[in-house]
């Protein structure tokens, strides 16, 4: 039995859950709000992340040729294991979902923890490519050496690089963050069928996170790769 | 009559003590209160540079400060005054504190997102501190490249990452604003029931929400640039130091309207209060306020008429500008049409108001010259750019956050200030504001570049009215941190409703209860109903 | 001119500024029509629709649709009008003559460099001859400046990496200031001259006074054969590089299929970034010349280059014969004798 049945039995009225805050008047009222809010976040994410892509859109399309050069120069296999990463983490998040919904503390945790697992598999990949690109001299600035004709832009290729994927990489960070609360939150029973919305929430974000790489593989790892 | 009003015994303020009361609280009063210390405090400092600056300016040489330093002053001016007063101002004082009163809510959708922002807005203010006392920053509150990324040796990312943060509490406001006004209206509250106050938040934060990010992406492009060395903005790399303008205008012209429209919500409430009538043509101004939202966001690039822009392109925004005109006008007629058959008081709130019509009216034309393609190529980065974005910032914005102030002060306080001093204020602030920034029309379109420490001779005498009319404005600002802190303790007890004015925050107790509403409350009527019976009632009239 | 010694408007010293100021008086009409009829509105409808007692409310009005359509249709119209003028005085700002008198200028922290085809070379100081319509282009050599002048009621801003360029018609003798409009530093304010218009003999005498190292199309030849742009750039295209005779104003298709008008932007960025728009059938090979050829000198390489397309519409200079300047070659050098 969930702690929230036991306190509404404490309180009196059988329809106030432990976990409705009192400026809502039901539970319905607070999960739509907390649905819409999560929302209008995401939706600020994109146009965080939307500058980001403009400016990749303009050079791209003046300096075709030197990013097509410096994205060929990035190896393909981290991040197609990333993809493959985030998808299932995704995967695991919607479960886990399920799992709350369904009253299955266990469950919602292993794949909670399922899913805390992939993220950081991801950062871990990712700091294997940093280090690599350290290696290679494709950081901008003082450390970048090209032989290429199209040096200087391709210094703004990877400025974008790793701009972008650092932006993700921090994003991800906080998700995996907050999946670990969520976790500890599940664990101790907070949620049930009545109340899981903290997990619904969560899950709308790592999805997005996980949308935001799937746009960044292939504009970034991919550009004129059939050759 | 007065003397049997009585403060109520448990209000907001007195509903627990001690400072971990006020840190920790989720109440939106008290953060709304918090929001008012602090910037007020940043108003001041913002005050003491534009002091700076106008003092410099009496001469023609640039003999007060060393030319390094005086761009610091009136960088820092716009900083502190767009990031750290302006965007929160009447949305962080009076919207948080007003919005789930006027909707008959006990709070925010998200009272502890609220607080996060109360808190991400200090640690913003905070940033910008450290890089005030390193050294200070110059360049310019816009912060173009190739300069900022590149050229400028003063202390940019602090500043940079100051207004970054803060930016996130101005996202976080309005992202409470659209969720609390979509889900927790009282029954039988429409929406073409609602105030429009609040429809003029909703508008705003609509901005705030969109807008904002890419400002903050933008920031962050300098902030790689200049720390790591990356190229985005670089022109020997193929960067394009222009970009840095889109990017930038896209967030700051909207951002104008966030300063803007709350105002004119406050500007609705108190034209109707004091006249007892109904706003004329409510839907076409609820309406003009989304539209205003809107339109705002395709208007950018009229502060890039001479950046280099495609004839053709400048055509489309110029076009563009003036379609965002017409939503203010159309407002603007509306209040005025609200006056006729009106029965009309002329306390403090109202003379803002009408202080309000003088200069906005005045700063909204002047941005027709500005739509102008060939007139803006002449006055572009002039004098006659800082008269009119003054005259809407401050003349507007800020006529409107006093009149506010003045409005709502009993409903924060429970008590009234003294309307002969605040009368004097707002008489003040309206003539000084008009000596400060009208001469400084005929100064740009006479060509006097804005950003200037020193200047040719014969813009003097102009330079003169206007320091002499700044000064006269910062007695009119000071005076009411004198008679509001007067009547904390000393004003007359005000009661709910000292105005007879209409909206559900007057149903409540001055101060309110921190729940606001004992039971949730059911709306039968129309905004803006005023009857003779509520009318007499208002103990001042 | 101005009222009790206060200059109102700057002096109207070239064709736009009539148009201008006419515009501007227009909105100014417009405007003050609209303030003092809203102002006056609401300071009468506040006497006469003034409480009179402590019950007092105002009539039930809540709009009017008709006045709604007025009062936003009418503004719209006018507004059109506005646009409309604006526009087309902007298009004509913005399109300068073909025979316009071409001049270069740099902005650079904190001064103005002025080039004249002649060789002439000015630091914030600008002369140019009345009634001639003179084209100036525009780059700068650091951070963002903007050239103004505000008697010519025209500016346009200096980007580093890319040519601008305003035209003007002075219209009247004198001297008229020059600002720098885009906050650049230190000494912003300070970046400030003269544009000294001068009658036509006059202005061929002070041009007679000659460029030391020669007209800007000579001292281009010369940067030409000292940085080995002739070992590539052969006159029959067999080259490593095209020829580069008559290509200006031409339309050329490029290595990754797109075309581009040469102009003189194309030409500073095929120097600087050589590699950006490779005209197809040429390789790569073309070393690029970022940060080894000032501003200064990207100006004569190019009004080198426009030298060698006698028949493209860019302006001649001014001298026809300009007397014993040293160097200074009487018209426009086909080029043919400076390379190889």
């Amino acid at each position: 039995m969930s702690n929230a049945v036991a306190h509404a039995e404490v309180h009196g009225h059988a329809e106030h859950h432990t976990a409705l805050q009192h400026h809502f008047e039901t539970m319905q009222q607070q999960k739509e709000a907390s649905t819409l809010g999560m929302w209008v976040f995401l939706l600020t994410e994109v146009l965080f992340f939307g500058g980001l892509f403009m400016a990749y859109l303009l050079y791209r399309t003046w300096y075709f040729e030197a990013f097509a050069e410096a994205s060929r120069t990035i190896a393909i296999a981290p991040g197609a294991i990333n993809t493959a990463v985030l998808i299932g983490s995704s995967l695991t998040m919607a479960l886990g979902v399920r799992a709350a919904q369904t009253n299955q503390r266990t469950a919602t945790v292993r794949w909670l923890i399922a899913t805390i697992f992939l993220g950081l598999v991801f950062l871990g990949v990712k700091v294997y490519e940093y280090a690599d690109k350290f290696e290679h001299h494709h950081v901008p600035g003082a450390n970048f050496i090209s032989e290429s004709p199209w040096a200087a832009q391709e210094q703004i290729f990877f400025s974008l690089y790793f701009t972008m994927t650092g932006l993700h990489a921090l994003h991800m960070i906080v998700g995996v963050a907050i999946m670990s609360v969520i976790t500890w939150m599940a664990a101790k029973g907070r949620f049930d069928e009545h109340y899981y919305t903290p997990v619904e929430m969560a899950g709308l974000y790592w999805h997005f996170v996980d949308l935001v790489w799937i746009y960044l593989f292939p504009l970034l790892y991919l550009v004129e790769r059939h050759n | 009559m007065l003397d049997t009003l009585k403060l109520p015994e448990r209000h907001y303020l007195n509903n627990g003590h001690g400072l971990k009361s006020w840190l920790l609280t989720k109440d939106h009063k008290r953060i709304a209160i918090m929001y008012l210390i602090s910037i007020s405090a940043m108003f001041l400092l913002g005050g003491l540079f534009a002091a700076a600056v106008r003092v410099e300016l009496m001469t023609p040489e640039g003999d007060l400060f060393l030319a390094d330093n005086y761009n610091k002053m009136f960088t820092m001016h716009g900083v502190v005054m767009v990031f750290f007063f302006l965007i929160p101002s009447t949305p962080a004082v009076l919207g948080n504190f007003l919005i789930p009163p006027m909707i008959g809510a006990k709070d925010l959708a998200f009272p502890r997102i609220n607080l996060l922002s109360l808190y991400i807005f200090w640690v913003g203010a905070a940033f910008f501190f450290y890089a005030l006392f390193a050294g200070g920053v110059d360049t310019g509150w816009t912060f173009y490249t190739p300069f900022s990324s590149f050229a400028s040796n003063t202390n940019v990312v602090p500043t940079a990452l100051g207004a970054f943060i803060s930016g996130f509490s101005s996202i976080l406001t309005g992202l409470n604003f659209i969720v609390t006004i979509h889900r927790m209206r009282a029954p039988g509250l429409t929406w073409f029931r609602l105030p429009l106050f609040v429809w003029a938040h909703y508008a705003t934060s609509l901005i705030q929400v969109l807008g904002t990010p890419v400002v903050a992406i933008t920031i962050i492009m300098v902030f790689v640039e200049r720390a790591f060395g990356f190229g985005i903005f670089d022109p020997t790399r193929g960067g394009d130091p222009v970009l840095f303008q889109h990017l930038f205008w896209f967030y700051s012209h909207p951002a104008v309207y966030i300063m803007i429209l709350p105002a004119m919500g406050v500007i609705s409430e108190v034209v109707s209060t004091f006249s007892r009538k109904t706003i004329f043509g409510y839907s076409f101004v609820a309406f003009s306020s989304l539209a205003i939202a809107v339109f705002g966001f395709i208007v950018w690039a009229h502060h890039m008429f001479v950046a280099g822009i495609s004839t053709y392109s400048a055509m489309v925004f110029s076009f563009l500008s003036f379609s965002v005109a017409i939503p203010s006008a159309v407002k603007t007629f509306n209040w005025a049409a609200t006056l006729y058959k009106g029965a009309i008081s002329f306390e403090t709130p109202m003379l803002y108001a009408y202080g309000f019509f003088g200069l906005f009216l005045i700063g909204g034309l002047t941005g027709l010259f500005l739509a102008t393609l060939g007139v803006d190529v002449h006055v572009h980065d002039t004098y006659f750019v800082v008269a009119h974005f003054h005259y809407i910032m401050v003349g507007g914005a800020i006529m409107g956050y006093l009149g506010g102030l003045h409005f709502w002060w009993p409903k924060l306080v429970g008590r009234m200030y003294s309307e002969f001093l605040s009368r004097i204020s707002a008489i003040l602030v309206f003539v000084g504001f008009n000596l400060t920034f009208f001469p400084q029309f005929i100064l740009g379109y006479m060509g006097m570049p804005r950003r200037y420490h020193a200047y040719p001779d014969e813009f003097q005498v102009l330079n003169i009215m206007s320091s002499a009319g700044a000064g006269v404005l910062g007695i009119g600002y000071l005076l009411p941190v004198i008679y509001f802190l007067w009547s904390l303790k000393y004003g007359e007890v005000a009661g709910p409703n000292p105005w007879g004015a209409s909206g559900l925050e007057w149903q409540i107790p001055s101060p309110p209860p921190t729940e606001n509403f004992k039971e949730q409350p059911v709306v039968h009527g129309e905004p803006y109903e005023y009857t003779p019976h509520v009318a007499r009632e208002a103990n001042l009239v | 001119m101005g009222s009790f010694g206060i200059p109102l408007f700057p002096e109207q010293a070239s064709t736009f500024a009539r148009d201008i100021d006419a515009l501007y008086l227009f909105i100014l009409a417009v405007s003050a029509f609209f303030a003092l009829a809203v102002s006056v509105a609401v300071v009468v409808f506040g006497i006469v629709y003034r409480r009179r007692h402590a019950g007092e409310v105002g009539a039930r009005i809540e709009g009017n649709l008709p006045l709604e359509l007025l009062w936003s249709i009418i503004p719209t119209m006018i507004s059109m009008v506005m646009f409309g003028w604006g526009a087309s005085s902007y298009f004509h700002m913005r399109t300068p003559p073909a025979e316009a008198l071409q001049i270069y200028a740099v902005g650079k922290q904190w001064m103005w460099k002025f080039q004249h085809l002649e060789g002439q070379r000015e630091i914030n100081e600008l002369h140019v001859p009345v009634n001639r319509p003179v084209k100036v282009t525009i780059t700068s050599e650091d951070v963002l400046h903007s050239l103004f002048f505000p008697s010519f009621r025209t500016k346009m801003d200096a980007i580093p990496g890319r040519y601008t360029q305003l035209w003007f018609e002075a219209t009247k003798v004198g001297e008229y200031h020059i600002f720098c409009t885009e906050y650049c530093g230190t000494n912003h304010s300070g970046m400030i001259g003269k544009v000294v218009v001068m009658e036509p003999s006059e202005y061929q005498a002070w041009l007679a006074g000659g460029g030391v190292e020669g007209t800007l199309v000579e001292r281009g030849g010369r940067l030409f054969q000292d940085l080995a742009c002739n070992t590539c750039h052969l006159d029959t295209g067999k080259g490593r590089g095209p020829s580069l005779n008559d290509i200006v104003g031409k339309t050329v298709e490029l290595a990754d299929g797109t075309t581009t008008v040469v102009d003189e932007g194309y030409l500073r960025e095929s120097i600087i970034n050589s590699q950006a728009k490779i005209v197809r059938g040429y390789q790569p090979l073309m070393p690029a010349f970022q940060g080894l050829v000032s501003e200064d000198n990207l100006v004569a390489l190019v009004e080198y280059v426009k030298s060698l397309s006698p028949t493209a519409t860019t302006a001649a200079p001014a001298a026809a014969t300009p007397p014993a300047a040293p160097a200074a070659a009487s018209t426009n050098p086909p080029g043919a004798g400076e390379k190889n």
